[in-house]
Order: C-alpha cells, then structure tokens, then sequence
C-alpha cells in the first residue's frame, strides 16, 4: 500500500476543502474519503487506489435516518448499511432496499459499508483489480482484458468496446427503482442528482463512474414518499446461496389495480456497467394485466439490447426469468 | 520475543515496518496524543488511542496500518487471524462498539474512541463465554484457525436480527469461511447457546 496523509475531521467544509486539491474525483484520486473503508482499503491494498491524501468522514455528522414532512425519507452518507436495511421505516414503506441491502456482502461488511460509499461501490471485474492486467477503467488507453477474457460475472448491457465491468452493488438497484435523489456539497455549494444521471457509462471514458467532481462530498439520500398502495421485491441470483456478487438481480416497485399495472419501477442488477433501469420494462408493464405473459413481454423488452460477451451468454435469459420472477412475487 | 516478531514481519506483506516495530507490543496508558483533526504528511506516524477488551492503548501507528494488523502486531493479541486480508474470509473478525466487522479492512486510526474487543476480550481458560464453551461442546473447528472469527460474529449474531431456524443462522454467519467445512458443527454450537433461555 503506498503511504498516504491520514487527516480526520469532523468538519464537511474541510473534507471538501481537501478534496478538491485531487485532480480527478474519478480512478487516479488523489485525495480519498473514508467511511466504511471496504472498497476503498481493499484497493488500496491491491494498489489499485493509491490515494495521497484519506479523509476519515466518519465523525461527520452524517450518519441519521430522518423522516421528511413530505412522507419520504432521507438517509445519511455515512448511514451504515445494516443500520439502513434494518431500520423500521425502510422494511414498512422501502422493502425492496431493505432486502437488497440484506442480499448483499456478509453481516461484518454491511456493519462497515455506508449509503455513500455503496453507490461508488467498484466493479468487482478480476482485471480492474489486477495491476498486471490491461484495464481501461484503472488506466485508461492500456485495453479491455476482460473481452476476450474471463467475463462470465460480467457485463451485458451498457457496456462498450473499451470497458464491460459490471456495477456490483445490490443496494443501488433498489435505489434506481426507487427513484432516489443523491444530495452533494461540493466546492460550489450543494446539488442534487437523481440516480438515474449519478452513474455513467463506460463509452470511451470508464474510469469516469459517476458525475462527482473533486471535492464533492455525499452528504445524504433521499426517497420520495412510497408509491401508493405499491409493493416492492428484490430477487438476486447467484452462484452460491449467500456471500456473493449477483448473476442477475431485479429491483421491482408495482401498484397493481383491478388485475391491471398501473405503475411500474424496474432495475437489474448484476448485469449492466451502472445500475440498470429499464423504462422499456415499465412501460409494457403499465396498463397491462397481471400474470407471465405480460411479465415475459417487459421482460424482452428490458433485455433487447443485451449484448453477451464469450462467458456471460445465459444472464440473458437469467435475467429476464429473474425479473419474471420478483415481478410474479410483487404482484402475485 | 523480539527476533519471533521480526519472522512473523518478515513474511508480512505490509511494505513498512519500523513505524509499528518500535510499537511491538504497545503497554497500555503510555502518553497519549489526541488529536480531534490530525493532518499528517504522507508517511507520519498518527497517535492514537485504542481501547481493546477495556484496555486504553496509547500507539503510533503508520496510516496504512490495519486494525488487523495493530492488533496482531502492534498490540499481540494474536487471537485475531490473518486469512485473506480482503473481507472476504472473516477470519478477523472483532467487535467495534459491539457490532462486528473485518478488521483487515478498516485501518486502525479510525477508531479512536470507540470500543474494540477481540476473542481475547470476550473469555478466557476456565472462564469461557458460552458460544466458547458451545463450540468445545460441538467440536465445531478442526485445524481452528477461521474459530475466533466465527466465535466472534456468533458472540455479535446472539444480539441481531436473526430468525430462529438454522438456515437464518446460515445466512447471517456466511461473511464467516471454514475451509475444513465444520460448518453443521458451527450451526450446532449457535444454536445451542441460542436455546438457552
């Protein structure tokens, strides 16, 4: 691990101030935030991340669920992940983010992972974490291993010829069905940004991830009030019962009336380069009877421009059975 | 003492040693630095305060240091295992404020304040913690090294939400690996203590 500077505060406007003097708030960072630590720790030992400069953000006083007048709710950068999935307003009005929360990493790491850090959560792609690999997201220009390599876990939609890394998280897939909005402090005041726009493709710039700039800080999340009469389900597929990255996952929020959808919200997990929306599902979903037929037809839909590399060729259908499946579940 | 620590630094993987060598095993309530907002140059030993099993220790650690690594090397208590160093094995599990996490990937600056407690801290010969003595009872280790780690996300497990059946014991102790596969012989031990009212 290269050395760094270790600065802690208990000051937003200091961790801002800080952050700025990093060139890029993207791969190459100068200047780091910590929270949980079990990304940015674990690529720092693989030199992945070699950070000149780690801010400890953890006595910011970020760390609260707060209810809002509106009835939605807002979630604090540094909110530890069990705290949120356990919490009782998120299991009553938001359970699909509660059970994704769950289907994710072990007891030990969401006792360490934070809202904020989860939605800058890094691919899990075996060549991004091996500096002995060309990789264009760790250094840009140097090629893809992973297209003609080992891509089984990997990306198959929004990839592009220069990067297929799949976004790992689980919990930002419910945050995308959920329409959430990210609120950042940054050197020019603070912003919001619906999670639709944070998360970037790869194109030609994969080390470019999200929209943050140097010196932005994630200062909280927040939800709209719950859809009414909606019920939400998360389903994660993977290669061994608990402890592991998804194959496919779906996030489905629905309001079903008189056997009809009336509404919709649909993300995957597991198989696209960001947390994978798919407006094309919700709107074959929306109007249209409950049961598989309609289920099957939005579920083409959201897979139609899924392009699978040598490995990766069944999370095609994986994933539409998946998202048949958690919709069956939501509505059924 | 001391020629036995400089084999064990010889093979461990961290680049930087005489920070925490001069540290070797820390007595408590040495000087203590304190510092709400400490901003070092790259490289600078940080002060800190650690309390471990109850314990104020007062250390100078490199940044980079782990709470894995300050307690195994700086501290000695060795009851803490090393597997994979990447939160993926559990095998260095410990309790921060009485939640348990991986303390290979959390770096040991982080936590002054707070309240760390390892396998050392939770029992002892003739006066073991009931997942302790349940795990005896059970057999539930063979080669014993994964065995503070489980015992230690066990001993947090009994105070969380977890369901009753041994599948939602199975679920909430997977961030915890047994290469020996004693794991039926784990369930046993937790439920047993479980049961207990």
């Amino acid at each position: 691990m290269q050395s760094f500077a270790f600065i802690r505060t208990e000051d937003a406007s200091t961790a801002i101030a800080s952050g700025a003097k990093s060139k890029t708030a993207q791969q190459g960072a100068s200047v780091r935030f910590v929270a949980g630590g079990t990304t940015l720790i674990d690529l720092m030992k693989l030199n992945v991340e070699r950070p000149e400069h780690v801010i400890d953000i953890n006595r910011l006083p970020l760390d609260r669920i707060e209810p809002l007048a509106d009835g939605g709710l807002k979630i604090g950068a540094t909110v530890r992940n069990s705290d949120l999935a356990n919490h009782a307003i998120v299991q009553r009005d938001y359970p699909v983010l509660s059970q994704a929360i769950l289907a994710g990493a072990s007891a030990q790491l969401r006792n360490m992972a934070t809202t904020g850090g989860n939605l800058l959560q890094r691919t899990r792609c075996m060549y991004f974490r091996d500096t002995a690999s060309a990789c264009n997201k760790r250094e840009p220009g140097t090629g893809c291993s992973a297209i003609f390599g080992a891509n089984r876990t990997l990306a198959i939609l929004g990839t592009s010829e220069h990067c297929i890394a799949t976004n790992p998280s689980d919990m930002n897939v419910a945050m995308a069905a959920l329409e959430a909005t990210i609120h950042v402090q940054g050197i020019n005041g603070a912003r919001s940004i619906p999670i639709g726009d944070f998360h970037l493709l790869p194109g030609s710039t994969p080390d470019r991830e999200t929209v943050l700039e140097p010196g932005d800080l994630i200062t909280h999340v927040t939800l709209a009030p719950p859809a009414p009469r909606s019920r939400s389900f998360y389903l994660k597929l993977r290669d061994r019962a608990s402890y592991e990255f998804a194959l496919a996952s779906a996030a489905v929020v629905v309001t079903v009336e008189g056997g009809r959808v009336t509404r919709a919200r649909i993300a995957l997990g597991g198989v696209g380069t960001k947390p994978w929306r798919s407006t094309e599902a919700e709107a074959l979903l929306t109007g249209e009877p409950v049961g598989e037929p309609t289920f099957r037809r939005a579920a083409n839909a959201a897979l139609r421009d899924a392009r699978p590399q040598s490995q990766n060729g069944f999370k095609v259908e994986l994933a539409k059975r998946c998202l048949v499946h958690a919709l069956k579940e939501a509505t059924l | 003492m001391q020629d036995g620590i400089g084999e064990v630094f010889a093979q461990c993987p961290m680049e930087h040693t005489m920070n925490t060598r001069q540290q070797v095993f820390a007595t408590p309530d040495e000087p203590v630095a304190t510092r709400s907002e400490s901003a070092t140059g790259a490289g600078d030993v940080v002060h800190v305060t650690l309390r471990i099993n109850g314990t104020a220790y007062g250390l100078q650690l490199d940044p980079r240091t782990t709470l894995l690594d300050c307690l195994r090397e700086t501290v000695g208590l060795t009851g803490t295992k090393k597997g994979c160093d990447h939160g993926q094995c559990g095998a260095c599990t410990v309790h921060v404020d009485g939640r348990r996490v991986n303390s290979c990937l959390s770096l040991g600056v982080m936590h002054e304040g707070e309240e760390i407690t390892t396998i050392e801290g939770i029992g002892q010969p003739g006066a073991l913690h009931p997942v302790q003595a349940a795990f005896l009872a059970c057999d539930a280790y063979q080669c014993g090294y994964c065995t503070s780690g489980q015992i230690m996300s066990a001993v947090a497990l009994l105070d969380e939400a977890c369901g009753p059946e041994d599948a939602d014991v199975r679920e909430c102790m997977s961030g915890n690996i047994c290469r020996c596969g004693a794991y039926p012989n784990i369930v046993a031990a937790i439920r047993q203590v479980r049961g207990k009212p």
